[in-house]
């Protein structure tokens, strides 16, 4: 069981679990802020949209496409 | 770093996959690239909540025991680099692969059609529920209501069922005779009408139309309406989706004409482009059983193996009769076109509002004034919508396709001139 980090609080999830599940089992569910200042959840659950995107080690990615690996560190936009 | 392949597959889907395994016989090096962390497409998905059918299971084996092929999950196509040489990106680097044959099988995506709420958090696409609990998010004791149009909806509501929630209601747009007439033909392809059984759910209701997503900082309930009455459901979930458009952007980057809405291709699922094919849903949507044959003459075919391509026509045929029937029964009502009111957003990237794109004459104009279409889904979502709205047709996207790292984008200066 992959044990990650999420928004620096620790989240252990089911293999095969991705980032975008994860963000809804260790919190609100949601991703980020839109300019106008909504907050946003994943919508298209397969890479189209990029409303699930997050910081995923440092990298921005994005949560529908990326499974959770152990020590991973997730941060979404606040 | 530039890597040759003799066959570049983009897409490991029903379609790529078959094609690279219709393509593996002639012993050709093929790449198989998906921006997926696994293969399989948008049907066939694994996770900690749904497991494989045994077909999806068994291609996927069958793809890692051919040392030929050569599959690069999580890879994206960042821009064309050159003649027959394109620029991809994985999690860790970026590089060039140049080809001689290329099969684009991008796939669908959603129509995503803007409605008063949407953008509210616990508003999702149909098949966009679907994935996201398949992908392990837990819906155990929600209440889900599902709307839109087309067979998604009932597969999305079994999915979410079976993990626990509770089904509010099925809001078909289409009226309760196409959908029946719809499945009056379905016995004529038996694995569907079976199918179509245990799909069935007793909140399933017709002529539906979503009105508005309800809730402030997140979804609480749902505004329906029914042959001009109005009904108010509260629920934590609300999936929409309007049907399918082909992914036709990579297509329409490297010169492939379109018809109509999708990639042009002919008996040999070729391109109108030399050496260019395309099979599955981005030449048009017909379920996972279509993709899997077209993309068999396009793996056949791009390895010059022209009777094996040729003995699949009739089992293409077969299937194309059913996306026929298909698309005539879910055809979409005009009134969808007055779900958004002034302050609905339209481009939910740049946060655009239907009133501002109101009035201008195309896409073109629309973006410099707005920039709708202009933020990091680069017009896949709104792009979708305003050609639905107001008849915009968008061009071809310009690179890069996806956001990319700059260390990605640094290895075009490597690339020798064409």
């Amino acid at each position: 069981m992959p044990e990650l980090m999420l928004n620096g609080q620790p989240l252990r999830v089911a293999p095969g679990t991705s980032v975008a599940a994860a963000l809804r089992l260790g919190g609100d569910g949601s991703s980020r802020t839109s300019v106008s200042g909504q907050r946003r959840a994943p919508l298209c659950g397969m890479g189209i949209c990029q409303e699930c995107r997050v910081t995923i080690d440092g990298r921005r990615r994005l949560a529908c496409q990326t499974l959770c690996q152990d020590g991973m560190h997730v941060e979404t936009q606040p | 770093m530039t890597e040759h392949t003799d066959l570049l597959i983009i897409g490991a889907g029903p379609a790529g996959m078959a094609a690279a395994l219709a393509a593996a016989a002639s012993g050709a090096r093929i790449v198989l690239l998906d921006d997926n962390p696994l293969p399989g497409g948008q049907i066939w998905r694994d996770g900690p909540q749904a497991a494989l059918p045994r077909q999806a299971r068994e291609q996927r084996e069958a793809l890692l025991r051919m040392s030929t092929i050569h599959l690069y999950n999580s890879t994206r196509v960042i821009a064309c680099a050159g003649a027959k040489q394109l620029l991809v990106e994985n999690d860790e680097r970026g590089w060039t692969l140049t080809y001689d044959r290329l099969i684009l099988c991008t796939g669908a995506r959603e129509l995503l059609l803007p409605f008063p709420g949407w953008t509210l958090p616990g508003v999702t696409g149909a098949g966009g529920l679907q994935a996201l609990i398949k992908g392990g998010m837990p819906v155990a004791g929600e209440r889900v209501v599902i709307a839109g149009s087309g067979p998604l909806l009932l597969a999305s509501a079994a999915t979410a069922r079976h993990n626990g929630a509770q089904i509010v209601r099925i809001a078909e747009q289409a009226a309760l005779g196409a959908v029946a007439g719809f499945a009056a033909h379905l016995p004529r392809w038996p694995h569907k009408w079976l199918q179509s059984f245990s799909l069935f759910d007793a909140r399933y209701r017709t002529a539906t139309q979503v009105v508005a997503a309800l809730g402030h900082e997140r979804l609480e309930g749902v505004r329906l309406q029914h042959q001009g009455k109005t009904v108010e459901l509260a629920c934590d979930r609300l999936a929409c989706g309007f049907g399918l458009i082909p992914n036709t952007q990579l297509g329409q980057a490297l010169g492939y004409a379109l018809d109509g809405q999708a990639l042009a291709v002919d008996a040999w699922q070729r391109s109108t482009r030399d050496d260019h094919y395309a099979a599955g849903e981005c030449t048009g949507f017909g379920g996972s059983e279509l993709a899997l044959v077209e993309g068999a003459i396009a793996g056949h075919a791009a390895v010059g193996a022209r009777q094996a391509a040729q003995a699949l026509w009739p089992r293409r045929a077969r299937w194309q009769g059913f996306a026929r029937t298909l698309n005539r029964a879910f055809a979409l009502n005009p009134t969808l076109k007055q779900l958004p009111r002034a302050d609905t957003l339209v481009c939910r990237c740049e946060d655009v509002a239907y009133a501002d794109l109101v009035g201008h004459r195309d896409w073109r104009e629309a973006k410099l004034a707005t920039r709708c279409g202009m933020g990091a889904c680069q017009g896949r979502v709104c792009g979708g919508a305003v050609a639905h709205l107001f008849g915009w047709q968008t061009p071809a996207p310009r690179p890069p396709f996806s956001p990319a790292r700059i260390d990605t984008l640094l290895c075009l200066d490597e690339t020798p001139p064409a």
